[in-house]
């Protein structure tokens, strides 16, 4: 089996979780104030890239394909967005707050790199047991 | 009815990036590359298009949101190390931005 292949049954898994996961950003940005600098969205690609390398470490996601790619690419792929980052970057620029649009740029490359980079840090350190797998 | 146009759309854009992904990333993520630079394109395009609150649901939070992907980005950088992922995450950043105001200069003209 490659891993390449491509499966439908896959592709609907994909499909359904990324389904869920943009209904979860839409009301987070629906309920969240509006405010000039896009705190929402900054929260949900921080929150979506440390939950995304924290999965490994999840003994149910490492168990099933099945689950692993409906909240992987899934859910987490529809929770985050880099369309609506680059959109609201160009939007600040062009709208004359070109400080801020660079501010939110790298604050959402650093602390979205720095939250995927810990959680990985804790997803692959050693089980203390070493019965998970 | 808002929240299932960003459902439909989602639904459409995620397989999609799936797929792209699963076809062109190896040792660099260029499907990956792609389909952030292409949504962020296309996002653009849809912003300036002015299409009225279903049309940006179902297409600008539905499906350009669904078929771009920050969490993967993310990880996909942290797995790899010195000049890959600095030019990973470099690409993504201009491609994405870039794409982005391409989209919407060019939607301002049609629209």
């Amino acid at each position: 089996m490659s891993r390449r292949e491509l499966r439908a049954t896959d592709l609907l898994l994909v499909a359904a979780g990324g389904a869920v996961g943009a209904l979860l950003r839409w009301a987070v940005d629906t309920a969240a104030p509006d405010t000039l600098f896009p705190w929402p969205t900054l929260a949900i690609n921080v929150v979506g890239a440390f939950a995304l390398g924290l999965l490994p470490a999840l003994a149910v996601v490492r168990r099933s394909r099945r689950v692993a790619l409906s909240v992987g690419p899934g859910l987490l792929g529809g929770f985050t967005t880099v369309s609506a980052w680059a959109g609201q970057v160009r939007d600040l620029a062009d709208s004359g707050e070109v400080g801020l649009a660079g501010l939110y740029l790298a604050a959402t490359l650093a602390a979205g790199l720095g939250a995927a980079a810990l959680a990985q840090r804790i997803a692959h350190r050693p089980e203390p047991d070493g019965a998970l797998e | 009815m808002t929240a299932l146009l960003v459902a439909l759309g989602a639904a459409a854009g995620a397989p999609l990036r799936y797929a792209l992904a699963l076809a062109l990333d190896g040792r660099f993520p260029a499907g990956m590359l792609l389909v952030n630079a292409l949504g962020s394109g296309l996002f653009g395009l849809f912003a300036a298009l002015s299409l009225g609150d279903a049309g940006w649901a179902l297409l600008g939070v539905g499906f350009c949101g669904g078929f771009t992907s920050f969490s993967s980005f993310a990880v996909q950088t942290v797995e790899r190390s010195g000049r890959a992922a600095t030019a990973y995450v470099v690409a993504t950043t201009v491609l994405s931005v870039g794409a982005c105001a391409l989209g919407w200069v060019l939607g301002s003209r049609l629209g």
